[in-house]
């Protein structure tokens, strides 16, 4: 696969290192009332769809970024690819 | 060579004899042959035998879909088995053999087996070897063993070398015969970056084996001239002896290209590579391969395909017979005859399947329309078929055209779903091509020779188009051709066996009673039958056998559906995949920046992940490695040990949020942390399990040098970049891996400040006072060299570590050895290390498994309540800190006789030794000579309750009860006096 890094541009696939379902990044608040199972559903229970999914990929062998990159686990099209530094960011504001 | 067969003409060289040998006896072809056209015309017909029935089997085609033909190629270490000879090109001195039979080719033992074909039908193996069950390994799988497989290996190490690489281009074209000289052609004249590959060393494909022309030129005339102009264009490359074999992800395909298979010797150049292609677009040109039709013995030798006899005549100038009928259900098979008699070879008969024929009749040939084969004779080579009137006609060759089948593998390798198309009686390529991939000419399923070239001329300006490339006009000649009109024939039934997949000998009888025992899926089929597996893949046999499959069950052949097509096209040698990585290039090694000065003093190295590191320094004398390990741990306790300890990750964090990081991933604060300071931290995964520990030490304000375990450092750094960027994503905060930036050095043992008191300078006071237990500070050394000191202790000593830029790493350890004399300083290694830290109770990864908490070790207080930090949720979960929970534990003999061993379980005094009993494990052990004993540590049910209890560390491996006392884990200085001294 070739992913279009946003800086970079296309890198194989073969420098990243995969992570899966990008809701890792909505860490639940430590101190939520309902921490526990808010951590219980962060930590395991992930999507793994047949099809779109954001996922979290990590630039191991070149500039170290966390990107979240959209693709369909069905056909492999990737359909976008943003910093996940910029995605954070933009999520942080909206929560 | 025998001039009845050497016919002599096509593109071989009458001038340049080529010596060979099959099953040692010399043979003579000609320079331009492939092993499978000299062997025919030195008169060979038996070859090979099959694989299950080890009936004689001959060559059947002319390419890379050969079933039968399977040869051993060179001898001793360089010999290759299951090489299809109708790809190998000759060369002097290249010796073949057989293979797959049991005493001679001419007299194989196992053909018994085809005697025995009844009880050898599909799915035999599951019902025959099911009884007793004692005989299932001593008997049923030697005796399969024995008899499995075809060739065999040389059990010796590959001498040859592969290599590897990587390409770029706009456009890539797989397959050069006249559609991929086309597009070729239109996309290099553009301009465009084209790489033209074809598993052929001849440019062409059928144009090289067929009669007709392309303007005033013959087809061969014209591929070569196409051929010349390309490889002149600077943006072309051409790459024959290249097979692309599969089709990857967004535009990139795989391929490997023989470079030296067609040499007596590679001369020490790489075999072959293996390249990825990364491409804008291809276009598949990979033309389309004949299948045979099912009759009774239709698999003798001499029975071939009618387009491989009209490729050794119009190619290689070989008569694949003297006295040849043509048995056709299309058009194709009557250019055989026709080929065959204008070189003169008589053909005693076309037998087409059809009514009424349209192609014209220019043979001379006796024509038998509506014609069935209903069986053939001959053991070892074809005397005679037999028709359906009863006439029994002799000839010596049979050339059977079935149809043809588009070479549509690379447009399924996304899964693609192929169409069927009725009028060509097989399946084309299907609409969702993989992304950027367009099919022309044969594999697109056109087979007229004029409408291939502008089929590929359509199909190659779309591509540019596409490519934003020019138009380019390309002046399209004309091509005289036939039209292909196919009425297909599967099948002809007959109580006698009639193969379909000649290389696995699959029936119709079998695919009947596959389909009769209930396997009415494709895949069932092929997996019970082990239809279109093996070397060949099914290229000749799967659409015959998906048609009878679809007439047993009534269904459609498109509802019948096929297998799913993988990489890779043909067999690609493990060889190519593993490239220079082999041997001790498997992986790259990591040496300690003190390696040399190690393997100068007799260190012994130990694989420490990608690192070699000292595991113990031998001296003379000593014979074994607990000698040496002992002294190491006895001279370091007594005086002082040098220790490179490099390999530990380093991870220099700066900028206003380091601390902030830091509390994240430590459960530990460190906003308190004075400067200069070092502090111990411990590290859980988000589930709240341990992770890693280590120190860090603050540098400055806002720079800290974190320390990872050796196994971790490169995935704590990956979770901090994380941390960094997804979790804290606008804090001021950059860290870098600097674990091979600095060389770092243990300095332990009571006299180790007397030691680095000569190496740092003056300036630096590192009394007890000014530099306390826990400092840090960045120094210089030997008269102003850069270093760090960290004043921390693993060993439980008086110890330091010291760090100088990764090139002063070998002088350093000279340096401290010799600095080191007076007080009679000795490296150490590993073992030592790990002894020493058993004796101070420091765990490590066999206590940080993955499975275990900070509860478990002992280190529940290091979780801050105060603060969030990774796993600070998941590590209060009710079952990780039940009070019942693990514990770790020192473990000591009582017996000081005795020997502890890792991995043992510990139980009760008095229970029975059985696994239900058991409560716990030791997981570190060492001989202390210290203590003089064997220590452990270990786990154990409410273990820090426990200390003083007696159990039993039960080991069934080595059979040992031994009696223990669980103690305190920090068996050495517990007060910890000495490392702050």
């Amino acid at each position: 696969m070739i992913i279009d890094h946003p800086l970079l541009g296309p890198r194989d696939a073969a420098e990243f290192v995969y992570l899966g379902d990008a809701s890792l990044l909505d860490r639940p608040h430590w101190q939520d009332p309902e921490a526990m199972g808010k951590f219980y559903e962060y930590q395991y229970l992930r999507e793994n769809p047949a099809g779109e999914l954001r996922e979290l990929w990590y630039h191991e062998q070149g500039d170290r970024s966390w990107l979240v990159v959209t693709r369909d686990t069905t056909t492999h099209a990737i359909l976008c690819v943003e910093l996940a530094r910029e995605v954070a960011r933009r999520q942080q504001v909206s929560n | 060579m025998s001039r009845q067969f050497r016919i002599g003409g096509g593109l071989v060289d009458p001038g340049r004899i080529v010596s060979f040998s099959f099953d040692g006896k010399s043979m003579q072809g000609l320079h331009g042959d492939t092993l499978a056209s000299a062997l025919l015309a030195n008169g060979r017909r038996l070859v090979a035998r099959s694989f299950k029935y080890h009936r004689p089997r001959g060559i059947l085609s002319d390419g890379s879909d050969e079933p039968n033909a399977l040869v051993e190629l060179r001898s001793g270490a360089h010999r290759e088995p299951n090489t299809r000879a109708t790809v190998v090109e000759l060369f002097d001195g290249l010796e073949a053999y057989s293979q797959n039979f049991r005493l001679s080719l001419n007299n194989d033992l196992n053909a018994v087996n085809d005697l025995l074909s009844p009880f050898l039908s599909a799915g035999f193996y599951y019902k025959t070897f099911m009884w007793p069950q004692k005989f299932w390994e001593r008997v049923y799988e030697p005796l399969i063993r024995s008899t499995a497989g075809l060739g065999s290996l040389s059990a010796l190490p590959d001498p040859d070398c592969y290599d590897k690489g990587f390409l770029h281009c706009d456009l890539l074209v797989v397959g050069g015969g006249p559609a991929g000289l086309v597009v070729a052609l239109v996309a290099g004249r553009a301009g465009a970056r084209v790489i033209l590959a074809d598993e052929d060393y001849r440019l062409g494909g059928r144009l090289n084996c067929e009669s007709n022309s392309i303007g005033d030129q013959s087809g061969a005339a014209w591929a070569h001239q196409a051929a010349l102009e390309l490889a002149l264009m600077d943006n072309v490359r051409l790459m024959p002896r290249t097979t692309v074999y599969g089709c990857y992800d967004h535009g990139i395909f795989g391929a490997v290209e023989r470079k030296t298979d067609h040499l007596a010797s590679s001369k020490r150049l790489p075999r072959q590579v293996l390249w990825r292609i990364y491409s804008r677009r291809s276009v598949i040109c990979a033309g389309a391969t004949e299948r045979s039709m099912a009759f009774a013995n239709n698999d003798r030798p001499g029975i071939m395909l009618a387009s491989a006899v009209r490729t050794y005549c119009n190619r290689y100038g070989v008569a694949c017979g003297q006295n040849v009928a043509v048995f056709t259900c299309n058009n194709s098979g009557w250019r055989t005859a026709a080929d065959l008699e204008r070189r003169g070879i008589r053909v005693a008969a076309v037998i087409d399947t059809r009514a009424e024929t349209d192609a014209a009749p220019n043979v001379d040939a006796r024509i038998i329309r509506q014609g069935r084969i209903v069986n053939t004779y001959g053991r070892k080579a074809l005397s005679s078929i037999r028709l359906e009137d009863g006439e029994r006609l002799p000839v010596d060759c049979l050339a059977v055209s079935g149809g043809w089948n588009p070479n549509l593998q690379l447009t399924c390798h996304h899964r693609s779903k192929p169409q069927w198309n009725a009028e060509l009686a097989t399946f084309v390529p299907g609409d969702s091509l993989p992304a950027g991939m367009a099919v022309a000419g044969a594999a697109a399923g056109v087979f007229h020779l004029g409408e291939i070239l502008k089929d590929a001329a359509v199909v190659a300006s779309t591509v540019l188009d596409e490519l934003d490339l020019g138009e380019v006009d390309l002046q399209l000649e004309e091509a005289a051709d036939t039209p292909y009109r196919i009425e297909p024939l599967w099948h002809i039934k007959s109580r006698r066996r009639a193969w379909v997949d000649f290389q696995n000998d699959v029936t119709t009888k079998d695919i009947e009673q596959s389909h009769a025992e209930g396997m009415q899926a494709v895949e069932h089929l092929k997996r019970y039958t082990t239809l279109g597996m093996a070397t060949d893949q099914g290229k000749a046999g799967n659409i015959p056998a998906i048609a009878i499959m679809a007439d047993l069950s009534g269904k459609s052949i498109p509802d019948t559906g096929t297998t799913v097509y993988r990489p890779p096209y043909t067999p690609v040698a493990i060889g190519a995949f593993a490239g220079r990585s082999r041997g001790p290039a498997f992986r790259p090694v990591r040496k300690t920046p003190s390696h040399r000065w190690a393997k100068e003093h007799g260190a012994v190295f130990v694989e420490v992940g990608a690192w070699l590191r000292a595991q113990w320094y031998a001296r003379p004398g000593e014979s074994h490695w607990r000698q040496s390990v002992d002294r190491e741990v006895k001279a370091t306790r007594n005086s002082v040990g040098v220790c490179d300890v490099t390999t530990l990750g380093k991870i220099d964090i700066q900028g206003a949020g380091s601390t902030t990081l830091l509390n994240h991933v430590y459960t530990n604060g460190f906003s308190k942390l004075a400067v200069g300071k070092v502090r111990y931290g411990l590290m859980l995964r988000e589930d709240g399990i341990a992770y890693d520990d280590g120190t860090t030490a603050r540098l400055g304000e806002n720079h800290y040098v974190m320390t990872t375990t050796t196994a971790n450092a490169g995935l704590v750094f990956r979770q901090m970049e994380f941390v960094r960027q997804c979790l804290y994503p606008d804090l001021d905060v950059h860290i870098i891996s600097t674990t091979d930036g600095w060389a770092q050095f243990s300095v332990a043992g009571p006299n180790s400040r007397r030691l680095l008191q000569k190496v740092v300078d003056p300036e630096t006071d590192i009394s007890n006072r000014r530099f306390p237990f826990m400092g840090c500070a960045e120094i210089t050394i030997c008269g102003g060299f850069p270093a760090r000191l960290f004043r921390i202790s693993f060993s439980g000593e008086l110890a330091y570590e010291i760090a100088v830029p990764a090139r002063y790493g070998n002088s350093m350890m000279e340096t401290l050895i010799k600095a080191g004399e007076e007080f009679e300083a000795v490296p150490y290694g590993t073992e030592a290390l790990g002894v020493m830290r058993v004796e101070k109770g420091h765990f490590a990864g066999n206590e940080m498994t993955g499975q275990t908490t900070a509860l478990n070790l002992g280190a529940s207080r290091m979780l801050s309540t105060k603060k969030d930090f990774q796993g600070s949720v998941l590590a209060r979960r009710s079952h990780l800190v039940d009070d019942n929970a693990l514990g770790l534990v020192g473990l000591r003999s009582r017996d000081k006789k005795d020997v502890l061993r890792a991995g043992a379980h510990l139980l009760r005094q008095g229970v029975e030794p059985t696994l239900e009993n058991s409560e716990g494990w030791i997981s570190s052990c060492v001989y202390s000579p210290t203590f003089g004993c064997y220590l452990g540590l270990g786990f154990i049910n409410r273990g820090h309750d426990r200390f003083g209890e007696t159990a039993v560390a039960v080991n069934p491996i080595h059979k040992s009860e031994v009696s223990v006392t669980i103690c305190s884990p920090h068996f050495y200085d517990p007060d910890g006096g000495r490392q702050r001294g």
